[in-house]
């Protein structure tokens, strides 16, 4: 089992006919992921390597049943690919577009307040049930299936965990990439509680980082929900404020944000939070044989 | 990206924010004839991107020609330093020379993207002026807040209340719901990522005006308003960064004394976590991105080593779609350039990961190579050391 995403997953690809979006099409396909459509808008009836191309993403979904979209389209444009996607009746949106504007997401975020669809990122490398669906553009040979989820604002140091624990010999239920920007879909608060009730979940890495509230957020409710075991790091700890640490999201403004409030905030409630990136997996596999 | 005060104010007027008459000046000269020009007296305001200015000296009130001339040549071409600027300062380049207002009264009024709601929030404040940090630190009930619904926008009525909530009425309370509007309209239509007027003033007839403008520019929304990219100032930036922004790499210059370049953000803020874990300190924030060449690698690495207080360099590189024998190979077309004369310990990790280790071990360069992360701690730890 896994969250969000399993064998059942049916994938429209938007942007499948640009450079990134064909080779990560190919690489998903590969990695087991079932795609069955493709949008771009003007070149409907076009296929991508047998995929079908559509025009609009609610003929899309009419003409193959997709339940799922990713987006690798430019920023100018990615904001209206989300919200066409969840006005087509898309469940899970998956958006991998970095450099959206932050006045865009507020509106997709109110747009999408109070109807099914779930959205993952923008600026996220996506997310990934090891052995049964990848819907994102993380390399799938480091991960293994397992009993472990991941949660993560940043691509290449979740890559750095996931590695660590496969070495160990521990493998991942789902790893989920929430994105780095200021304004995201699903945060870490929304998606603790799936991992707390999938039953092949037995420990969660949380790997915050400086800049918002995202943390503090998750701790409050790690506090009253969540019986299994979380280990924690939060990247950052050495970054000086009113500097934006490459993700839009990750700068310390006006004092707020700073690593160590994250760190008190989650140890605060039981939480292991660990202060060197070299310890994480080791911590997590010491977690859960404990 | 951060834009100086006069250019703020020329967009509020865009946007009908009231401001005083005021003249961009950038030498002495440039500075007593705008102050002719717009009669006196006048305000003389360095021209930099950092806040308290007025403490650290760099606002005065001129009276006379022989004041603002006074005042000029003191100010530009000079360091001030500020709360904000550390303790070497920022040297003033320009000068923004304004008709002094009357002030009566001097509220806060200001807008940024509150993340945890998504929405923009608008904070307003009797208390205006040079301490208003310190009012939101100790009594923060004395900000006023109002949330912005992205599906209705900014409301007139929402606009009047705060301004009465600030306890403001007739045609004041209606000039301050104006400007506010007048802001939020600016706020979005350029993408801001924060806009702030400290202090909004209200002149001895009642009428507010707008006596400092701060205004951030969303990066991410620049796409949208190209005229707006010159508005940056590379005066007020490292020269080295600079550099790095020019090659798409990101970088921050810190002041410890260990070079590090990574992919990804978030694996570079780790990886300076790593360095001071193990008791150095980080030099530098780099992240050369997933799509790097080697002529960028290659770039990277020269900035890294220009900076004269790295004792040790550290390559963390987990490859994805940055490819490690990619990334090897501008390693080593770096080092071979420039005379190398500090430790770099590489980490590599990832796609392509044999091919890229074979060409830094085939390349004559001295790397010191690591496992993993433990290991390139501790070879990082014992480089630091070794060089003390």
């Amino acid at each position: 089992m896994s969250i969000l995403i399993d064998d059942r997953t049916a994938v429209l690809v938007q942007g499948i006919t640009g450079n990134e979006g064909r080779f990560h099409t190919e690489q998903m396909r590969e990695y087991g992921t079932k795609i069955v459509a493709g949008v771009t808008p003007g070149k409907g009836g076009q296929d991508v390597d047998g995929t079908p191309v559509f025009d609009t993403v609610a003929e899309g979904v009419r003409e193959t049943g997709a339940n799922a979209s990713i987006i690798f389209v430019p920023p100018a444009f990615a904001a209206d690919a989300i919200l066409e996607a969840a006005e087509a009746g898309i469940e899970l949106i998956v958006c991998l577009t970095e450099g959206i504007p932050p006045l865009d997401m507020i509106d997709v975020r109110r747009y999408l307040d109070g109807r099914g669809t779930k959205l993952v990122g923008p600026n996220t490398p996506g997310l990934i049930s090891p052995g049964s669906c990848k819907l994102g553009v993380m390399a799938g040979y480091i991960h293994k299936p397992g009993p472990i989820g991941i949660l993560s604002r940043s691509g290449t140091l979740t890559y750095e965990v996931v590695h660590q624990l496969t070495e160990l010999g521990i493998g991942q239920s789902t790893c989920v990439g929430i994105g780095g920007d200021p304004i995201v879909g699903l945060s870490f608060a929304e998606l603790i509680p799936m991992f707390e009730a999938d039953p092949d979940t037995e420990g969660i890495v949380l790997i915050g980082e400086i800049g918002g509230s995202a943390e503090e957020e998750a701790a409050a409710l790690i506090a009253e929900h969540v019986s299994k075991p979380v280990v924690a790091f939060i990247a950052g700890q050495t970054a000086p404020p009113g500097r934006r640490m490459g993700h839009a999201g990750a700068i310390i403004t006006g004092g707020a944000g700073t690593a160590a409030a994250k760190m008190d905030a989650l140890r605060a409630t039981g939480v292991r939070v660990i202060e060197s990136p070299a310890e994480i997996g080791a911590a997590m596999v010491e977690s859960v044989a404990g | 990206m951060r834009i100086h005060e006069y250019q703020a104010k020329r967009l509020f007027a865009d946007y009908g924010i009231p401001v005083a008459p005021s003249r961009p000046a950038m030498s002495v000269d440039e500075a007593v004839a705008a102050a002719d020009e717009l009669g006196l007296p006048v305000v003389v305001k360095a021209q930099i991107h950092a806040g308290g200015r007025g403490k650290g000296g760099g606002i005065v009130l001129a009276k006379t020609s022989d004041e603002v001339r006074e005042a000029a040549d003191r100010i530009l071409d000079a360091p001030l330093v500020t709360h904000q600027t550390g303790p070497e300062g920022r040297i003033v380049k320009t000068l923004l020379i304004e008709t002094a207002s009357r002030i009566a009264d001097e509220l806060y009024l200001g807008m940024v993207v509150d993340r945890a709601r998504r929405e923009i929030a608008v904070m307003a404040s009797r208390a205006g002026g040079v301490d208003i940090e310190e009012t939101a630190r100790e009594t923060p009930d004395a900000i006023l807040k109002e949330w912005i619904d992205p599906t209705i926008g900014l409301r007139p009525f929402q606009a009047f209340r705060l301004a009465h909530r600030l306890g403001l009425s007739g045609k004041t309370a209606r000039g301050v719901a104006g400007i506010v509007r007048a802001l939020f309209a600016l706020f979005c239509g350029l993408d801001a990522s924060l806009a702030e007027i400290n202090p909004l003033a209200i002149d001895e007839d009642g009428a507010p005006i707008a006596i400092d403008a701060k205004l951030n520019l969303d990066d991410n929304g620049l796409f949208r308003h190209p005229e707006l990219a010159e508005l940056r100032d590379l005066n007020e930036e490292d020269p080295l960064e600079v550099e790095a922004t020019s090659v798409n790499l990101n970088y921050i210059k810190l002041d410890g004394n260990v070079g590090c370049l990574v992919n990804g953000a978030g694996l570079a803020m780790a990886t300076m976590d790593l360095i001071q874990h193990v008791g150095a300190r980080p030099a530098n924030f780099l992240d050369v991105g997933g799509g790097a060449t080697a002529e960028m690698i290659e770039k990277g690495f020269r900035i890294l080593i220009a900076d004269p207080d790295v004792e040790a360099v550290f390559i963390n590189i987990f490859g994805g779609i940055l490819r490690c024998d990619i990334l090897a190979e501008g390693v080593v077309a770096a080092a071979k350039a420039v005379d190398l004369d500090v430790p770099v310990i590489v980490r590599l990790e990832g796609t392509n990961v044999e091919a890229g280790r074979e060409i830094l071990n085939r390349s004559g360069v001295a790397f010191r190579t690591a496992t993993d992360l433990a290991d390139a701690a501790e070879k990082v730890a014992a480089a630091v050391k070794g060089a003390a």
